[in-house]
């Protein structure tokens, strides 16, 4: 099957396999590429930024889709999309429900995956924070990558050549909250702060703020470890000197939003 | 059928045109497919300024489906694209006058600019043969900030002018030395810095333009989203392509908003007209998203420096500013008209200020065109002079209100030192209504309220005035208009008594559709589903202006109730022979013609069946059928005016303002439908709160647009703008129209930025912040800033 009547994206071939294992193959191509929501990749197809030979759409493995849970841990297929989590999450994990319920807009969240957001690691994007914030498990269809290891700076991951994130594996905290402070235009993460609780210890991620991409604050988690409460945060700062600068913020309106944002989410964690 | 109560003037019937709208029935110009047409991609530059050395087409042509492809050189017989409005300057020279060519002629100019332009079967095509053209530039520096191009060392935008100076202007006193006595006299004197930020237009549909041609009649039609056909076509025959202009149909269907972006004759319409011969094919052209972010005519984009002198007692005594504005790389069609008189004789306000001094240099730079956005000139001038006042109310520690009102003009007709005549208004009668309106007394409760959550809440208020129903075509030729601004209707009565008004008027949003009936249906006493208005098409209806500056119903309205005065006159004259009476004595009521003192009648159809079957009918003393058609020029400009009022909350730990309430009291004059009246005020403020707090269109210093995108670009969101309190009781008519209509499409977005900026400076200083202005859009980047500056 051909696209690009319509549109005006360059031509490429597409396949929708109903296992992984199919998909697997069906990336082997040279320049084949994965396809989730689309909610990022067809924008830029469609600019003309990107010239796959093959798109291999992972919305019809079923064993990619759905949530599941039990003994602290909660799985979410990479194939489901943020509509999904946002439901099915909110009573195992609220504070993740929540976050993929403030992804772009109702559109978005109806297509838009876990796993391709997680791919992608836009240094905006809301699910990096969450994943790393609750020391989460990128599961692949070759390994485990946790989340410390994952992230490589800004759209860079751990992932391979045809390497496809199958699921991911959340620890529940006792509590946690993610606050997103939205930038004007986009309404990405201008600066969001996920913060969670858990019994081995707080954990502090830090999205749209610093040039390397999603973050943990160390410094933070190491104060709330001690005291979970937004006054603990007082007197900490993270260095502008890393932060992001553009149109909608200064690298040191980013750093301010950081300590802000973060006790936002440690008075909101439930 | 008489008409009923909820119709007529001051009704408010649904907006009938919405049922298509939002049924998906319209007819856009997208909609609109020509049999066998061919597609146009044009190669657009991305970079700012730069020599074109060469552009290699050939492999480019062998690319499947190419039918031909144009460079700068195929239009270098054609003219360029004109510039409407001519200004002197200050000595008394024209305004610099670069070419602006349809597709680049050896320099590119601005990130957007057209380079060359390919026809294929497909878009797709066209798309993939561009990125096979080879070019050749040599970069020039880019010309992107005012002041810069303006130093003597600049880049030139353009080789051949002598600077990138379009024009010096000044205005109202030009008297240097006595302006300057009134500020060494004053008792005090204000003086601010500001900056309006550049916009983009972004109607939701863009543009669109389809050229066909009719080899054996050697006819031309181009359909495209224009907000005056008849405009866009006598420019592009007279000037651009040199067409005849009877050879030549402009149609403009339903189009999706303009807000001014729509006015301008674009390079496109004349190319695709023009290749649809060359090719001898319809050519198509649908501009995405991206592509009208760079080719779409920006708006606004000034530099000011406004100083307010006052005496001992708080008397405005003397106003002077200083503006630079940017023209962009071409001169849009009204582009020098906007910052000089659409802009300078707005300068005195509400306000009996003696003296004042407008200076505008306008100055080319490397990006794109800068022309009329919704108020055009008007928002320039109100927010100045507004936020003045407001810092000058400060400073005094007195109340700006109270400051406001002590120097209103109270007496009509006044004359400003600005040239203008302000017929009728009632200054006072609207900031009562708008104290009402808002509440005021009731804010001190409600930022009690809001300090108990810790935000910070401020209160900001402003006036405005807009000289609007542009205008009597003899003044504005003065002043250096290329054309008239008259308007015309033409109302075609059937045999049957329905009537197709035609109207040069366009309706892009603004609900003509149901207002325009209303009248003529009133008029005659007849059922407004018995009337209907054309527009939007040259080969239908007669020369009009078209639809900007808030002109339509005061300007063609009042060429539709002169043109049904006609045709009442001569149906009065068909009902008096039909009743043996004379013409005088007839009455015409609820459809009903009746002879004076006796109980004679004949009904409105029966009369307009007489006209068309003329077989009992004086057909010595009149023609039969009943059409007439008239053109209005106004004697004057309307002057609506009226007082805003805006509360915010502003968060002061990330400075995100959030505008709590807003309230509007407007002197539109009379008005006809008081709902669509509401829904151009409410679309107006939003324009305007997106002004103030959302939108910017932000160049680097190479000329890339930054905010290219939606990723970038904010436009105002439904949850961006709050619930509007609009009140529009206070009706001064306008004197010399026949309906005492003065118009209200722009008041909004005129009106709302300056109240927005005075709410949020009143609420930082209210928290004890020394801040005494901020440039908009007032993100919360620069609130925070500006709070820990
Ligand atoms: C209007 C709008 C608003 C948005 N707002 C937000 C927001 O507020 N916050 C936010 O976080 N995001 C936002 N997004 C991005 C959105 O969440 C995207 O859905 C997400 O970034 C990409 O997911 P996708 O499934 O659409 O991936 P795609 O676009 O299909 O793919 C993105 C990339 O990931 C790869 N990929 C996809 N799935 C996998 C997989 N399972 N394994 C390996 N690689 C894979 C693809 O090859 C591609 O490189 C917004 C997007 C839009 C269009």
């Amino acid at each position: 099957m051909l696209f690009g009547k319509d549109d005006k994206m360059y031509e490429f071939e597409f396949e929708k396999p109903s296992t992984v294992a199919e998909a697997v193959a069906a990336l082997a191509d040279e320049d084949a590429q994965a396809l989730g929501g689309g909610q990022t990749l067809i924008p830029t197809l469609k600019q003309r930024l990107a010239m796959p030979s093959k798109l291999v759409s992972l919305t019809g493995i079923d064993g990619m889709k759905g949530v599941s849970g039990g003994d602290g841990m909660l799985s979410i297929g990479g194939a489901t999309t943020h509509a999904e989590v946002a439901e099915a999450a909110a009573d195992a994990y609220p504070a993740l429900a929540a976050l993929a319920g403030q992804i772009g807009d109702p559109a978005v969240r109806n297509r838009g995956t876990i796993g391709g957001s997680l791919a992608n690691n836009d240094p905006a994007a809301c699910y990096p924070a969450a994943a790393l914030g609750s020391g989460a498990t990128i599961m692949t269809n070759r390994r485990e990558i946790t989340a410390d290891d994952y992230f490589r700076g800004l759209f860079e991951t751990a992932l391979e050549d045809g390497e496809i994130i199958t699921a991911v594996r959340f620890p529940v905290p006792q509590k946690a909250s993610y606050q997103k402070f939205l930038q004007p235009a986009s309404r990405f993460a201008l600066v969001g702060v996920f913060a969670a609780k858990y019994a081995a210890g707080v954990r502090v991620a830090v999205t749209g703020a610093s040039e390397e991409g999603v973050f943990r604050w160390n410094e933070a988690e190491a104060a709330l470890d001690a005291d979970f409460t937004p006054e603990a945060l007082d007197g900490l700062s993270v260095d502008a000197g890393s932060m992001m600068a553009d149109l909608h913020g200064s690298k040191a309106y980013r750093a301010h939003l950081v300590g802000v944002m973060a006790k936002r989410a440690v008075a909101a964690a439930a | 059928m008489p008409k009923d109560n909820d119709s007529g003037i001051g009704a408010s019937p649904k907006r009938r045109e919405d049922v298509r709208f939002l049924t998906g029935a319209g007819n856009y110009t997208d909609d609109i497919n020509v049999n066998g047409q061919a597609y146009v991609h044009f190669l657009r530059a991305d970079v700012a300024h730069a020599t074109i050395n060469s552009i290699d087409t050939s492999a480019a042509a062998k690319m499947p489906g190419v039918v031909k492809i144009f460079t700068g050189a195929d239009f270098a017989e054609v003219g360029g694209i004109p510039c409407g409005w001519g200004v002197t300057d200050r000595h008394g020279n024209p305004q610099q006058e670069p070419r602006h060519p349809i597709i680049a002629d050896g320099t590119i100019r601005h990130v957007g600019e057209i380079v060359a332009a390919v026809v294929a079967d497909t878009v797709e095509q066209a798309r993939d043969a561009a990125e096979a053209i080879e070019l050749n530039l040599s970069d020039k520096p880019a010309v992107v900030n005012m002041a810069g191009a303006l130093a003597e060392d600049s880049t030139k935008v353009h080789e051949d002018l002598t600077s990138n100076l379009c024009y010096d202007w000044v205005f109202g006193n030009d008297d240097d030395t006595a302006v300057q006595a009134a500020f060494d006299s004053a008792a005090h004197v204000t003086t601010l810095d500001l900056v309006n930020n550049r916009l983009v237009a972004n109607p939701m549909e863009p543009r669109v333009a389809i050229g066909e041609y009719t080899r054996g009649t050697d006819e031309y039609t181009l359909h495209t989203t224009s907000q005056n056909p008849h405009v866009i076509r006598l420019l592009m025959c007279a000037f651009v392509l040199g067409l005849p202009e009877h050879k030549v149909r402009v149609v403009a269907p339903d189009v999706g908003g303009g807000f001014g972006s729509k006015i301008f004759h674009y390079a496109e319409e004349a190319f695709c007209t023009h290749a649809a011969k060359a090719c001898g094919r319809a050519v198509k052209w649908t501009s995405t998203r991206s592509e009208a972010f760079i080719s779409d005519a920006h708006g606004r984009d000034h530099v000011t420096k406004i100083e307010l002198a006052l005496d001992a007692d708080n008397n405005f005594t003397a106003l002077r500013t200083n503006t630079m504005a940017n023209m962009g790389a071409y001169l849009s069609t009204f582009s020098t008209s906007v910052p000089s008189y659409l802009h300078g004789t707005l300068m005195a306000g509400n306000y009996k200020t003696p003296v004042v001094q407008v200076n505008v240099k306008t100055v080319f730079t490397n990006t794109v065109p800068v022309d009329a956005y919704r108020g055009a000139g008007r928002p320039e001038a109100t927010y100045q002079l507004e936020r003045v006042i407001d810092k000058a109310a400060r400073e005094l520690g007195t109340d700006p209100i109270a400051l406001r009102r002590q120097n209103f003009i109270t007496e009509f007709p006044y004359e400003t030192p600005v040239a203008l005549t302000y017929d009728t208004g009632d200054y006072v009668a609207t900031m009562d209504k708008l104290e009402q309106v808002a509440d005021v007394a009731g804010f001190a409760a409600r930022r009690a309220a809001s300090e108990a959550k810790g935000r910070l809440r401020g209160f900001g208020v402003n006036c405005y005035i807009e000289a609007c129903g542009i205008a009597p075509s003899n003044i504005v030729g003065m002043l250096g208009a290329r054309a008239g601004l008259y308007d015309a209707a033409t109302v075609r009565v059937n045999a049957t008594g329905t009537i197709s008004v035609f109207v040069g008027a366009h309706s892009h949003g603004q609900g003509h559709e149901t207002s325009f009936p209303q009248v003529v249906a009133e008029m005659i006493g007849i059922d407004e589903s018995m009337v209907d208005i054309v527009h939007g098409d040259t080969g239908r209806v007669p020369f009009g202006m078209g639809t900007y500056g808030s002109r339509s119903i005061a300007v063609c309205g009042s060429a539709m109730v002169r043109a049904t005065e006609k045709i009442i006159n001569k149906a009065k004259k068909i009902a008096a022979h039909l009743m043996e009476a004379s013409d005088a004595d007839i009455e015409l009521k609820d459809g009903q013609f009746t002879v004076a003192g006796t109980d004679k009648s004949v009904a409105w159809g029966d009369v307009t069946l007489t006209a068309y079957v003329p077989h009992n009918y004086p057909l010595e003393e009149l023609e039969p059928g009943l059409e007439e058609t008239a053109f209005y020029d106004p004697a004057n400009f309307t002057y609506p005016a009226g007082a805003y009022a805006c509360e915010v909350e502003v968060d002061p730990d990330t400075g995100k303002v959030s505008i709590e309430r807003f309230a509007a009291a407007d002197d539109f004059g009379n008005i006809i439908n008081p709902m669509i009246v509401d829904g151009q005020v409410h679309g107006g403020l939003g324009q305007g709160i997106g002004q103030a707090l959302l939108e910017n269109a932000a160049y680097d210093e190479d000329g890339q647009l930054l905010s290219a995108s939606y990723m970038d670009y904010a436009m105002p969101r439904a949850d961006d703008v709050p619930f509007y309190q609009v009140d529009h009781s206070c009706q001064t008519p306008c004197t010399h129209n026949p309906l005492g209509v003065k118009g209200c499409g722009e008041a909004g977005a005129i009106g709302s930025p300056p109240a927005v900026v005075n709410a949020v400076v009143d609420a930082l200083q209210s928290g004890g912040k020394e801040v005494t202005h901020i440039d908009m859009p007032l993100s919360p980047s620069r609130v925070w800033s500006a709070m820990n500056g």
